[in-house]
C-alpha cells in the first residue's frame, strides 16, 4: 500500500545494525556497538509507534472495521508462475500490537542490557544478537504468508539458540541451548508438514487469502479426510505442534525452564515477552481458519493450554531458582493465552480471541518487569537462588516497587494490567466451558500464591546476604520503572475496540460476577503466601512434608524431563539409534572398508607387475594381446 | 615344382631360419650379421613379387642403413669376443610359451581362413607410378603422410644428435 | 603373385618372424639384440602388408607405401634408440636392459 512501504523498515534497522556490528565485531569498541544496537532499535521503535498508531487511529478502519492492510509486497523466489514466494509486511490489529509490544520491550532491554552487561566480554555479540532477534521477530509478526513466516519462526529459534548459549563457556548453557533448539526444531517439524498439508489443500499461503471467511482454506472443510479428522484441521493440529513448542505449550515445554541459563535480559525479551508468544500469534494469525474449518483443532488447544496453565503453575510453586519460577510463570501464562483462544468463538463470540491478545499485551509488560527485576536482583546478590535471598527491600526500594507491581499485575488485583485481561479470558472460558474455566480459575489463585512466594521470598523475610547489596544503575531501573508504568496502565486500553478476531468493535463489559471471584482467589493465594513466607517459619517445610509424594513431584517438575531422557536414551538411542549405529559401522563402513582393502590387497599383490623391467612389459603386454585375439577369435 | 616354388620355399627357409639364428646367437655381432640376411631375404621375396622399388629401398636403408648402424653400435658398446649370459631359464620358457602360443593361434587361423587371391590385372608398379601417387595431392594420394614422414625423419634426427652429445659436465674452471 | 604360392605360406612364414622377433624380445638381455628383434618384428608387418597387396588388390598399392612408411619410421627408431643406447652406455657402462629400471619411480 503507497505510504506504507517503510513499514518493512522496522525489521529491516535492526538487521542493519546485527550486520554493522557483527561484521565489525573486532573493530568496534564495545560501547559503540552497543550504541548502534540501541540507536537501531529505537528507529525501528519510533517506525513501529509511527505505524501502529498510525493504523488504530486513523487509516486503518473502513467503516468502523479493521483491514488487513499489504503495507509491503516484494516476490522473493518464482518457482513458477503459480509457486511464488513472497516477503512482505502486513498490517492487521495484531500485528500492529505485537509490532507496539516487541519494540518497546526490546528497546527497554537493549537500554537495560548496558548497565547489566556492563563489562562482559562478549558486549558487542550481545548486541548482535540482539539486533538479529529483533529483526527475525519483527519478521515475523509482519509475515505476509506462511512460507515467511516460518522462515522467521526459525530465524527467532537460532537467535535464540545463540542467546541461550551466549556463556559458551558454561557446560550448562549449552546444553540449555541445544535442548531448546532441538526441542523447537522437532516441534517445527511438524509446523512444516502442517504448512506444507495446508497450502497444498488450500493452494496458497497467503494468510489474507488463508483467513478470509470464504476463501478456500475455509470452505474446503468438506474435501479430503484422514483418519478421522479433515485434512484441514490435521494441517492446523500440525501447525499448532509448532506453536506449542515454541511456546513451551505441555509437553513441549521442557526447553522452557533451562533456557534460564541465558543472560537475564533475554530470558526477559524472549522467553518472557516476545518469542514464546510467537505460538499464541500464530494461532490467532490463523484464526478464522481455526473457528470455521476445525472446530476440533482449537478444542485440543484449548486444553492443552488448559493442562500446561495448571501444571506449570502448580511445578511454580516448588522452585527454588527465581528464574525457574518466572520461566514456569510464563508457561502457565501463555497456557492461559492459549485456553483463551481455544474457547474462542469468531465474530460476536470473539470475547476469547480479544482476551488472549489482550492478555498477551498486558503480559509482555508484566512478564518483561518480573524478568528485568529479577535481573536487577541478580546483578544485586549474585545467585539465583531465592532461599539465599531475604529482606531485600531495604536496598533495592526502585526494585522492590516495580516487582511489586508486577506481581500485583499478574496476580489479577485491580487496577493492575493482568486484572482485565484475565477476567476477559475468564469470562470467556466461563460461556464455553465449565471445565476450563475450572482450571483458569485454580490457576489465577495459584499464580498469586508463588509470585508472592516469590517476592516475600525476596524482599522480606530474614537477610541472607553478606553485606549490603546496592541498587542497580539508573539505566536499569529506568526500564523497570517505564514497565511499571505499563503494567498499570496497559489494562485500561480498549482492546474490544482495537483488538478483535474480525476487526469489528466487539461490545464487553466487566464481568464482575467473573472478576469478583477471582479477585478473591487472588486475594487468598497472596495472604496465604503472606502467612507462609513473609517472616522465617517452618511452615513451608511442614506443608510440604505433608504433602509428601505431591510436593517432590511438583519439585522435579513432574518428572518430565526424566521421562524424555528416559525416552531419548534408553528407549530410542537403544532401540532404535544402537541398532542403527551397528548396522552404519558394521555393514555400510565395512562394506566401504572392504572395498578399500580389497583395492590395497589387490594393489600388493600386483605391485610387483611395475618392475622396471622391460622384458616382463613386453611378456604382459604380448600375452594381453594374445588373449584379446583368442577372445575376440572365441567370441566370432 | 616350379622354379618359382622352389625358389620361394628356400626364401621361406633362409628367412625363417636366420631370424631364429638371430635371436639365439650368444654373438651379438653375429646376430647383426643373420638379421642382414633375414632383411635380404625379404629383400629377395619383394624382387619376386615385382616390387623393385621397394626391394631397393630395403637394401638402402636396412641393410645399408640400420644394420649398419647396429654394427657400428656394436663395436662401439661390446669387446667382439664378448659373448652374451645365456638368457634365464624363466624368460625362454615364458618367451617361449608366448611366443609359441601366439604363433598357434595365428597359424590356425591362416590356415582355416579362406584367401581367395584376386584375378585383377597388375597395377602399374613403375618407379614413375611410385613417385606420382606419393606427391599426389588428389584423392588417394600420399603426399600428408609423405611430409609427415619426412618431418619425422626431422625430428628423429635432431633428437638423436641431442640425445647422443656428450653433455660436458659443469665444472667451475 | 607368385605363381603356386598361395598367400598363407607367405603369412606363416611372416608369423614365424614375427614371433621369433617377440621371443627374442623376451629373452634377450642386451638392448642391441633387443633392437635387432624388433626389427624383424616390423619386417614381418611389411612382408605382411606386400603380400595382401600382391594377393588381395594387385591393381594398388597401399600395401606398398604402409611398408615403404614402416621402413622409413623403423630408420628413425633406430637412429633415435641407437642414440639412446649410446648415450645409456656412456652414462651406465652398460646397455643390459635389466640395469635401465629407473623410471619405474
Amino acid at each position: 500500500m503507497p505510504g506504507l512501504e517503510h513499514t518493512i523498515l522496522i525489521p529491516l534497522i535492526p538487521f542493519f545494525a546485527f550486520l554493522v556490528i557483527g561484521l565489525l565485531n573486532k573493530t568496534l569498541s564495545p560501547k559503540v556497538a552497543g550504541m548502534i544496537g540501541i540507536t537501531g532499535i529505537l528507529a525501528s521503535t519510533i517506525l513501529a509507534y509511527q505505524v501502529a498508531l498510525g493504523y488504530f487511529f486513523s487509516f486503518g478502519q473502513v467503516d468502523g472495521v479493521f483491514q488487513k492492510i499489504i503495507a509491503y509486497k516484494t516476490s522473493w523466489l518464482q518457482f513458477t508462475d503459480s509457486l511464488v514466494i513472497e516477503m512482505g509486511a502486513i498490517l492487521d490489529p495484531i500485528s500492529a500490537m505485537m509490532l507496539v509490544v516487541i519494540t518497546t520491550v526490546s528497546s527497554l532491554v537493549f537500554i537495560y542490557s548496558w548497565g547489566y552487561m556492563k563489562g562482559e566480554s562478549g558486549f558487542s555479540r550481545f548486541y548482535a544478537f540482539l539486533s538479529l532477534f529483533s529483526f527475525s521477530m519483527l519478521g515475523l509478526v509482519l509475515a505476509t504468508n506462511l512460507f515467511q513466516m516460518y522462515m522467521f519462526w526459525e530465524l527467532v529459534g537460532v537467535s535464540s539458540y545463540l542467546l541461550i548459549g551466549f556463556y559458551y563457556d558454561k557446560a550448562a548453557a549449552v546444553a540449555a541451548s541445544k535442548k531448546a533448539f532441538i526441542v523447537t526444531r522437532f516441534a517445527d517439524l511438524g509446523f512444516l508438514i502442517g504448512i506444507l498439508l495446508l497450502s497444498f489443500h488450500t493452494g496458497t499461503f497467503d494468510f489474507q487469502l488463508l483467513t478470509d471467511p470464504n476463501g478456500p482454506a475455509i470452505t474446503s472443510v468438506g474435501g479430503a479426510t484422514f483418519m478421522g479428522l479433515s485434512v484441514v484441521s490435521l494441517s492446523l493440529l500440525l501447525i499448532f505442534i509448532g506453536g506449542a513448542g515454541k511456546s513451551a505449550m505441555f509437553p513441549l515445554h521442557i526447553w522452557l525452564p533451562d533456557a534460564m541459563e541465558g543472560p537475564t535480559p533475554v530470558s526477559a525479551l524472549i522467553h518472557a515477552a516476545t518469542m514464546v508468544v510467537a505460538g499464541v500469534y500464530l494461532v490467532a494469525r490463523l484464526f478464522p481458519v481455526f473457528a470455521f474449518a476445525a472446530p476440533e483443532a482449537l478444542e485440543v488447544v484449548a486444553y492443552i493450554g488448559a493442562f500446561t496453565a495448571l501444571f506449570a503453575a502448580v511445578v511454580a510453586c516448588t522452585q527454588p531458582d527465581i528464574k525457574r519460577v518466572l520461566a514456569y510463570s510464563t508457561m502457565s501464562q501463555i497456557g492461559y493465552m492459549m485456553l483463551a483462544l481455544g474457547v474462542s468463538g469468531f465474530g460476536e463470540d470473539g470475547l476469547g480471541y480479544t482476551a488472549s491478545m489482550f492478555h498477551l499485551f498486558t503480559h509482555a509488560f508484566f512478564k518483561a518487569l518480573l524478568f528485568l527485576g529479577a535481573g536487577s536482583i541478580i546483578h544485586a546478590v549474585h545467585t539465583n537462588d531465592i532461599f539465599k535471598m531475604g529482606g531485600l527491600r531495604k536496598f533495592m526500594p526502585i526494585t522492590h516497587i516495580t516487582f511489586l507491581i508486577a506481581c500485583l499485575a499478574i496476580a489479577g488485583i485491580p487496577p493492575f494490567a493482568g486484572f482485565f485481561s484475565k477476567d476477559e479470558i475468564l469470562a470467556a472460558a466461563l460461556v464455553s466451558n465449565k471445565l476450563i474455566f475450572g482450571v483458569g480459575f485454580a490457576v489465577a489463585g495459584l499464580t498469586a500464591f508463588y509470585m508472592f512466594r516469590l517476592y516475600f521470598m525476596v524482599f522480606w523475610n530474614e537477610a541472607k546476604i553478606e553485606g549490603a547489596p546496592h541498587e542497580s544503575p539508573s539505566v536499569m531501573t529506568i526500564p523497570l520503572i517505564i514497565l511499571a508504568i505499563g503494567s498499570l496502565v496497559a489494562g485500561f486500553v480498549p482492546f474490544n475496540e482495537l483488538v478483535t478476531s474480525n476487526g469489528s468493535l466487539l461490545a464487553t463489559e466487566l464481568h464482575w460476577e467473573v472478576a469478583a471471584p477471582s479477585v478473591a482467589i487472588g486475594l487468598i493465594g497472596i495472604v496465604v503466601a503472606m502467612v507462609m513466607y513473609r517472616k522465617a517459619s517452618n511452615l513451608p517445610s511442614k506443608l510440604s512434608s505433608s504433602l509428601g509424594g505431591i510436593y517432590k513431584a511438583a519439585y522435579s517438575k513432574f518428572y518430565i524431563d526424566e521421562v524424555y531422557m528416559f525416552v531419548t536414551k534408553k528407549v530410542i538411542f537403544n532401540l532404535i539409534s544402537r541398532p542403527i549405529a551397528w548396522f552404519d559401522r558394521n555393514i555400510i563402513d565395512a562394506f566401504m572398508d572392504m572395498t578399500a582393502k580389497m583395492t590395497n590387497l589387490v594393489s600388493e599383490g600386483i605391485k610387483e607387475m611395475q618392475s622396471g623391467q622391460l622384458h616382463y612389459y613386453a611378456i604382459y603386454f604380448a600375452s594381453g594381446a594374445i588373449l584379446f585375439v583368442v577372445l575376440m577369435l572365441w567370441m566370432r | 615344382m616350379t622354379f618359382t616354388q622352389i625358389f620361394f620355399y628356400f626364401l621361406a627357409g633362409v628367412i625363417v631360419a636366420f631370424s631364429v639364428l638371430s635371436v639365439t646367437t650368444r654373438r651379438i655381432l653375429r646376430a647383426a650379421v643373420y638379421l642382414l640376411f633375414v632383411l635380404m631375404g625379404t629383400a629377395a621375396f619383394y624382387f619376386m613379387v615385382n616390387f623393385f622399388f621397394l626391394a631397393a629401398v630395403q637394401l638402402i636403408v636396412y641393410i645399408g642403413g640400420i644394420v649398419v648402424l647396429i654394427i657400428f653400435s656394436v663395436l662401439l658398446t661390446s669387446q667382439i669376443n664378448d659373448r652374451l649370459d645365456k638368457p634365464e631359464m624363466a624368460k625362454v620358457v615364458i618367451g617361449g610359451l608366448v611366443a609359441f602360443g601366439g604363433l598357434i593361434i595365428s597359424a590356425l587361423t591362416l590356415w582355416q581362413y579362406p584367401f581367395t587371391a584376386s584375378s585383377a590385372a597388375e597395377g602399374d608398379y613403375s618407379v614413375a607410378e611410385i613417385g606420382r601417387q606419393l606427391l599426389n595431392y588428389g584423392e588417394g594420394g600420399y603426399v600428408l603422410p609423405f611430409e609427415v614422414i619426412s618431418i619425422l625423419l626431422l625430428a628423429a634426427m635432431v633428437g638423436a644428435i641431442i640425445i647422443a652429445k656428450r653433455i660436458k659436465p659443469k665444472t667451475d674452471d | 603373385m607368385i605363381e603356386g604360392v598361395p598367400l598363407s605360406h607367405i603369412l606363416v612364414v611372416s608369423s614365424i618372424m614375427f614371433f621369433v622377433g617377440v621371443y627374442g624380445f623376451v629373452t634377450r638381455k642386451n638392448l642391441l639384440t633387443m633392437l635387432i628383434s624388433t626389427e624383424l618384428i616390423l619386417n614381418a608387418v611389411n612382408i605382411n602388408f606386400v603380400a595382401f597387396n600382391r594377393y588381395l588388390y594387385p591393381d594398388k598399392m597401399e600395401g606398398h607405401f604402409f611398408s615403404l612408411f614402416i621402413i622409413a619410421i623403423a630408420a628413425a627408431e633406430a637412429a633415435v634408440a641407437i642414440a639412446i643406447f649410446i648415450s645409456l652406455y656412456r652414462n651406465l657402462k652398460s646397455i643390459d636392459v635389466e640395469d635401465v629400471d629407473s623410471l619405474k619411480h
